[in-house]
């Protein structure tokens, strides 16, 4: 693969330029770790505190849409994974049809969680703009589906920005791919693949809770 | 030709995580008490463990990159323990 221009000054090589970048993605994703991680302890104090009403709320989600998008995503990152490994001037087709099929699949999980989010509209389970559940559980439900909102939506925020990375990729990959397009693309892919890992723990802390009682 | 073909560790990783998603989404309907919610979050850990390893390379890395990705569990871990510490033991 060629290296189109030199590397900037403050590095002894391109390895090591492409090596920073890798680290730098690393100090990224560790903060992102910490803003779901906030979430995240939220979601476990409140269960701890309203466990009926943590899995009466999971029990209205959607289970079917929730793990049709797991596998969605989970595909996606395959291609994406796909798309890195097999990254060269010979490939550039290929490379580019799966980053196209990667953020495809992305628009479908979107899609897929808009329909959803109409669901739960419908059944009045939006806290906030229209809240209606009777019975003594109703404040742990509604807290479920406060942490249930805010959660998805940031995720889904974090996936319309990986679908417009991967999609400038794949057209910025199409002509004469450089060693900079693949540190480029390397590191889009490491965000994919940890929104990706986001969506599998508050795919088992929404939708798995309360399946197996009534 | 190049070779365009996907390494098998990608195929069998992907294989891997879709079976493991259809073991949790069955496990979390056999009542198994507050194992359930055990059981959903081990599973959990091993698919992103199997993200991490296989699609984001990390069982080619080593050292320094190493430590850079478990910065954000090390940190992660400090939140949950500390940040549940008090709601766990009130009484």
């Amino acid at each position: 693969m060629p290296d189109s221009s030199a590397f900037a000054p403050q590095y002894a090589s391109i390895p090591h330029r492409d090596h920073t970048a890798e680290l730098g993605m690393w100090v990224f994703i560790a903060t992102e770790v910490l803003l779901f991680g906030g979430l995240i302890l939220a979601y476990f104090v409140y269960r701890h505190a309203f466990p009926q009403g943590f899995a009466a709320g999971s029990r209205h989600t959607e289970i079917v849409i929730g793990t049709a998008n797991t596998a969605v995503l989970l595909t996606s990152s395959f291609l994406v994974a796909w798309a890195v490994e097999v990254f060269s001037p010979a490939t550039t087709r290929i490379v580019t049809w799966l980053l196209v099929g990667a953020a495809c699949l992305g628009l479908v999980f979107i899609a897929l969680k808009g329909i959803e989010y109409s669901k739960e509209y419908d059944e009045h389970l939006v806290p906030g703009i229209d809240f209606q559940f009777a019975g003594p559980k109703a404040n742990g439900v509604q807290l479920f589906f406060i942490f249930y909102f805010i959660a998805t939506a940031i995720h889904a925020l974090h996936m319309l920005i990986g679908i417009c990375l991967l999609l400038t990729l794949a057209t910025i990959c199409r002509k004469a791919p450089t060693t900079r397009h693949h540190t480029a693309l390397h590191s889009a892919a490491l965000y994919w693949h940890f929104v990706d890992v986001v969506w599998i723990f508050l795919f088992a802390l929404i939708y798995l809770p309360g399946r197996s009682t009534s | 030709m190049t070779d365009w073909r996907p390494p098998l560790a990608l195929i069998g990783a992907w294989l891997g995580l879709l079976a493991l998603l259809a073991l949790t989404v069955t496990l979390a309907y056999v009542p198994l008490g507050a194992g359930n919610a055990a059981v959903a979050l081990i599973i959990g850990t091993i698919k992103a463990g199997l993200v991490a390893a296989i699609f984001m390379e990390l069982r080619h890395r080593s050292g320094l990159t190493l430590v850079f990705a478990g910065a954000g569990l090390f940190w992660l871990g400090i939140l949950l323990y500390l940040g549940s510490m008090d709601f766990l033991t009130r009484t």
